[in-house]
């Protein structure tokens, strides 16, 4: 039951291991996001992230306390990350831990489709012609966090 | 006082990360504090400020632009979010 949001990389094996140090259940489900290394403007160089100091943690949290409550999850962690992104650097990472797989891989949906429209970060794209562009939101991003709140997933 | 922040593209555009201002009666919503930040912005801020989809929080939750505001708030103006 955990949010860390920081600046410097981190590994994907040393944050499940302490989830399972954490956290346990007979269902877990972990999804772990990376820098793409193309868009429709071109290939990616390296990416910016933007963050709200304080909004962004709490936001976070008050998703995974959320996601417990309607999925029944005995766990979850987010980890997310701010600053400069390299090729094959982690962004973010999510673990929930259930008694049951539905649940599980529900719970796990749901934080990430909700954060991507709900938490305060803002991606900025470093392209390798040397454009700067800053990430525009997606409608179908929009669209599946509004499905989520109308239970159109359960 | 209002603490006022700007992130993101918004942030860009008016090259200004946060600002202090003063909490006067006639700043009773975040609509009223926006329009007077336009007023004396002028063209540069009402295009950053008036585009469409700006998120508008007040001490770090999404609201309304018409809640309402008191002294030692702190409003920040952003574009949607593009997190994970």
């Amino acid at each position: 039951m955990s949010v860390l949001v920081q600046e410097t990389p981190f590994s994907v094996d040393q944050q499940q291991s302490l989830f399972l140090a954490s956290s346990s259940g007979a269902g877990l489900v972990t999804f772990t996001g990376y820098l793409r290394d193309f868009s429709a403007e071109g290939g990616i160089e390296a990416l910016e992230l933007e963050h709200y100091p304080g909004m962004t943690e709490r936001v976070l949290e008050e998703l995974g306390v959320a996601a417990v409550s309607r999925f029944d999850l005995r766990g979850w962690r987010i980890v997310h990350r701010y600053g400069r992104i390299g090729q094959q650097d982690p962004i973010v990472w999510v673990g929930v831990f259930a008694d049951h797989r539905h649940e599980a891989f529900a719970g796990c949906q749901f934080i990430m489709d909700t954060l991507k429209t709900k938490a305060p970060f803002w991606k900025k794209e470093f392209m390798c012609d040397g454009r700067v562009l800053w990430v525009q939101s997606k409608s179908e991003d929009a669209e599946r966090e509004q499905a989520w709140q109308e239970g159109v997933y359960e | 006082m209002l603490t006022v922040r700007f992130f993101s593209l918004i942030r860009e555009a008016l090259d200004c990360e946060e600002l202090q201002v003063e909490h006067q009666e006639t700043l009773c919503t975040v609509g009223d504090l926006k329009q007077s930040l336009v007023d004396n912005g002028g063209d540069h801020w009402r295009e950053a400020l008036y585009q469409p989809n700006v998120v508008h929080a007040l001490n770090q939750r999404v609201v309304n632009t018409d809640h309402e505001l008191k002294d030692g708030d702190e409003v920040a103006f952003f574009p949607p979010m593009t997190g994970g």
